[in-house]
């Protein structure tokens, strides 16, 4: 694999900035410490989710499934494995869980995946319930000593991991291969493109992703229990967010991360009635204003500026 | 046989449900996420409607339905109809239709929450006993299933004998072709929308005489929806009752024979099952 | 909930605190609140947990304020809806803590809940005097947790007393030994019925028909058409509300013949006996206060007049005497939380609901277990330690 300049400039970039983001639990440890928590679990949620939903269209709200299975794999093995293995079987259960789902659904068309992911959270939470009542096993206690920084450097860290990982696949076959199917399926199949390979393919990284998220978010809710660790509300959380960004470019989701949780803060604090209305109105900015996102919205800056330029 | 009744009488429920979805995905060709919230509204104004008016939601409907059709109307002209002007393709409408009516789906609970908070509402109506083949029912459930027969019945012989039917029947089989022979697609699939959406409203006013409601429980309501009339082949009612009539029967038999518990996952079994071997539903066309 | 009477208390705590900033410049005390508005809690949240604040907070301020140090001074509420979402949940607390500067924070709703914000509470040294927190780990919680306080009881407690209540009236011969128990496949609803099994066959009854439904379930007439197959004396059910209301509604139909009926969370909720009216008549259910107690009934007045809706039987009353203990320990020792923890583990506070002390574990053991509803009114009919149980009766068909 050879490395443009363009390409080493990018990466060190990238490295420096991960640096400097690691730097932050050692100037607040509070309130901008949880903030930080928060904005970087989005942004690998996100990201990862744009890697698949952005080439493919394909809206996944399978998030938050992932994500409460990964809490669950904490839940249940945090007295028995290290942290880091549980992160890792996590990603290998998240992984194998999207294969599963993809199969099944990603050779139908994209509104059937959008059902069946908007039910999976609910689904696994009741396939989750139902085992723990016949074991007459109740809430998960995850009581351990990683604190709020030791999260945040996990967080920073997945989300290293998510830009590299995208960063890779758009430069390998399968990331061609993807965005032949996005311009148009057909013309991928007809160019000899296994298709609904390259998409289960595809689908487990948000799968995995998610799932380790959860994994590494559960000692911070201190209590698995299934209605709070398969909220749905995350998914649609992460789609607003990829979507506002733009989920055209691998940074697009991080530029709608951020504004998004700031706005969310500021109405959870100064309307606490209104954060359901907040987010209804996010998807209607959306679709009618920004449907590219803000780097959409970059684009078409650029474009009228470098037309006129030309002219 | 009881197992089979109860069944048929929770299908009934589900068709209701599942019919107005049906239209407004079928014809106007818009997956309405939001049709969960239109389902509780129409149940929040049948109990208002009981506690405070003593008004019987059997007449309660002929108030909800003229309400929720310009409501529905007035959603599909405003805001999607852009949305159908600007998209290129089927699946750009979707994508979008589905974006936007998820954001209507947050406002509609945002709203609803506003105004009558997240408290639950139930109220009893006709909660006594009905004696059917030797097995009991309760009143508001045989009710609620008579008048889902009655309202898709209507339905069907609308769609199947008069003109104005044949046409939407026409669009929701092949737009492009329906322009062609002179049929005003845009107006037809307001109609259908709102149609659509006064039906889920009534619906909604008649569930809400035996479950129990809150502002947030609409999007359980749009996942079912949803899968009935996928599993029962967009477009086509007689595949929306049947779908729905199973499902409620396929539940039942779960819950009483194996565990409550798992009939979520029962209905996805049955959704993934029949997708895999009939993509196009039970009664649905192949695409061409 | 109604947002009138939130207006008036708006105001009137504008009026007042303005009134308040002109006469003595005294600073307020800020007291943070996150529970759920929105999501699957806030029904709950909204009947039992909210109204008890804003009441206290009105009373309070309508007195003056709380005396600290010899000088009076207001409350200042700070509310946060956490939509039901322990993340929402940690974010306010810190919010709360780091952002808003609050004084103390009251403790959030819900098992769950509480416990995501436990780290945080013991963190930043809040105190938290939880309500809806019902578990049996309360040992180990408040050895990792030492701010955490539990005031409604243990879930063996709950469970136990069940049986106890079904056991008498058993061994007075008014029923037989025959138990029909089914649960919501919720933390709640599993604990407590992982609980009671053991309980139930220790005492000689011999469960006849028993399963689990997921929460949210639209349909319940199987699980009452099976239970009535087996033919039992009683019927419990570790349900939530919405589960509550509709077995409820599903027995009626059924005319479920059993002499003792039990459903365990929003029984003692105010809509359950306005929408079941008499054939409310007998049905047991979680909790419970001894309505005829002074204290009791001018609280309930009070609360309705304040916030136009009733007090729950049970968690409300729990709610508000956890606030009415947070006052007087920082009249007691002022405004410095480590202080106020301390003063929370030796003292013993006058409530609404009786004496009220923190043991060893932090857990107050005197907390109410059973309750039934007799004559309109859920009263309590089992406790730990509380007095005013009525003795139980039987549940006589569905009119």
């Amino acid at each position: 694999m050879s490395l443009t300049g363009t390409d080493v400039r990018n990466l060190c970039l990238a490295a420096f900035a991960f640096a400097i983001c690691a730097l932050l639990p050692f100037g607040d440890n509070g309130y901008w410490l949880g903030l930080g928590v928060t904005i970087a679990m989005f942004t690998t949620l996100a990201t990862s989710w744009a890697l698949f939903s952005g080439p493919t269209h394909y809206i996944s709200l399978a998030t938050a499934a992932f994500f409460g299975v990964g809490t669950y794999v904490t839940g249940l093995g945090i007295d028995i494995l290290p942290f880091w293995s549980l992160v890792g079987l996590a990603g290998l259960i998240g992984a194998v869980l999207a294969a599963l789902v993809g199969l099944a659904t990603l050779r139908l068309s994209g509104v059937y995946f959008v059902i069946f992911t908007l039910g999976l959270a609910e689904l696994v939470r009741q396939v989750i319930t139902w085992v723990q009542n016949n074991t007459g096993q109740k809430g998960l206690y995850v009581l351990t000593d990683l604190d709020e920084a030791g999260i945040y450097w996990w967080l920073l860290g997945l989300a290293g991991v998510v830009f590299l990982a995208g960063w890779l696949i758009g430069r390998s076959r399968l990331g061609f291969a993807l965005r032949i199917i996005g311009d148009d399926e057909t013309v991928a199949a007809h160019s000899g493109i296994n298709t609904a390979r390259a998409k289960v393919l595809l689908f487990m990284v948000p799968g995995a992703v998610a799932a380790m998220t959860g994994a590494v978010l559960a000692p911070r809710y201190v209590y698995i229990e299934p209605s709070l660790a398969f909220a749905p509300i995350l998914s649609f959380q992460v789609v607003i967010m990829a979507l506002l960004g733009g989920a055209s470019r691998l940074w697009g989701p991080l530029v709608g991360v951020i504004p998004f949780t700031f706005l969310l803060e500021a109405v959870s604090s100064n309307f606490p009635n209104q954060t359901t209305l907040v987010i209804g109105i996010a998807f209607l900015v959306i679709v009618y204003l920004l449907p590219n996102g803000f780097v959409g919205l970059l684009d078409q800056i650029l474009h009228r500026v470098n037309t006129r330029e030309a002219s | 046989m009881d197992i089979l009744i109860t069944g048929i009488l929770l299908g009934g429920t589900y068709a209701l449900i599942a019919m107005g979805l049906n239209l407004q995905y079928g014809v106007a060709r818009i997956m309405n996420l939001a049709n969960g919230e239109i389902l509780v509204a129409g149940g929040y104004f049948a109990f208002i409607a009981y506690t405070a008016a003593q008004l019987s939601p059997i007449l309660t409907i002929f108030l909800v339905a003229p309400v929720a059709f310009v409501l529905n109307w007035l959603i599909y002209r405003v805001m999607l109809q852009p949305l159908v002007n600007r998209a290129k393709n089927r699946g750009q409408l979707e994508t979008d239709s589905i974006l936007s009516t998820f954001g209507l789906s947050f406002i509609g609970v945002g709203l609803m929450l506003s105004f009558f908070g997240g408290d639950y509402f139930s109220y009893s109506f006709m909660a006594v006993p009905v004696e059917l083949l030797g097995n009991t029912y309760g009143a508001n459930r045989v009710l609620s299933f008579v008048m889902a027969v009655l309202i898709c019945g209507a339905l069907y012989i609308w769609l199947n004998r008069s003109r104005s039917g044949l046409s939407i029947r026409a669009i929701a089989t092949a737009p492009a072709s329906a322009r062609l022979v002179g049929i005003d697609v845009k107006n037809l699939s307001a109609l259908a929308f709102a149609l659509g959406g006064a039906v889920t409203a009534v619906g909604g006013a008649l569930i809400s005489t035996y479950l129990t409601l809150d502002a947030s429980t609409g999007v359980v309501f749009t996942l079912k929806a949803l899968i009935i009339v996928i599993m029962g082949g967009v477009g086509d009612v007689r595949g929306t009752i049947i779908a729905a009539l199973l499902l409620g029967i396929l539940e039942t038999v779960v819950a009483s024979l194996l565990d409550p518990g798992l009939t979520l996952a029962a209905a996805y079994v049955m959704f993934l099952g029949i997708l895999l071997f009939r993509p196009q539903g039970l009664f649905g066309k192949k695409p061409t | 909930m109604n947002r009138r009477p939130f207006m008036k208390l708006v105001s009137a705590l504008a009026i007042a605190s303005a009134l308040a900033a002109t006469a003595a410049s005294a600073e307020n005390i800020r007291i943070g609140a996150v529970a759920p508005k929105t999501g699957p809690l806030a029904g709950g949240a909204t009947v039992t947990q909210w109204p008890s604040i804003y009441l206290w907070v009105d009373q309070v301020n309508a007195a003056g304020g709380l005396t600290v140090d010899g000088e009076k001074m207001m409350i200042e509420l700070i509310e946060y809806d956490d939509q039901t979402n322990p993340g929402e949940t940690i974010k306010a607390v810190q919010r709360l803590a780091t952002q808003d500067d609050a004084h103390f924070i009251i403790a959030p709703y819900g098992t769950g809940l509480n416990l995501a914000a436990a780290p945080l509470f013991d963190r930043y040294g809040y105190p938290q005097i939880a309500v809806s927190a019902i578990t049996d780990q309360q040992a180990d919680l408040s050895a990792k947790f030492p701010n955490m306080f539990f005031t409604l009881g243990t879930t063996t407690a709950l469970a136990a007393d069940v049986v106890n209540v079904l056991s008498d009236m058993r061994d007075a011969g008014q029923m037989g030994d025959k138990v029909a128990m089914v649960n919501v496949a919720d933390a709640f609803g599993i604990e407590l019925a992982t609980a009671a099994k053991p309980l139930f066959e220790e005492a000689g009854f011999s469960i006849v028909y028993e399963t689990s439904y997921p929460l949210g379930t639209q349909d319940l007439s199987p699980v009452i058409k099976g239970a009535a197959a087996a033919e039992p004396d009683a019927f419990v059910a570790w349900s939530y509300p919405p589960d509550t209301f509709a077995l409820t509604e599903q027995a009626m139909i059924e005319n479920l013949d059993v002499k003792a009926f039990y459903t365990a969370v929003a029984t003692p909720f105010p809509g359950y006996g306005a929408r079941f009216g008499a054939a409310a008549e007998g049905v047991l259910g979680a909790g419970g206060v001894n309505p005829e107690s002074p204290a009791f009934m001018e609280y309930a007045a009070a609360h309705e007049a304040v916030t136009d809706s009733k007090p729950d039987y049970w968690a409300s009353a729990t709610t508000y005497a956890s606030l009415e203990i947070l006052a007087q320990s920082i009249e007691a020792v002022g405004l410095d939380r480590a202080a106020v923890t301390a003063h929370l583990k030796e003292s013993t506070f006058e409530t609404i609901l009786g004496p009220i002390s923190f043991d060893e574990n932090n857990s107050n053991a005197d907390f109410w277990t059973v309750g039934q509803w007799q004559g309109g009114v859920f009263r309590g009919v089992a406790s730990r330690g509380r007095d005013g149980t009525v003795p139980v009766i039987l549940k006589d068909g569905w009119k």
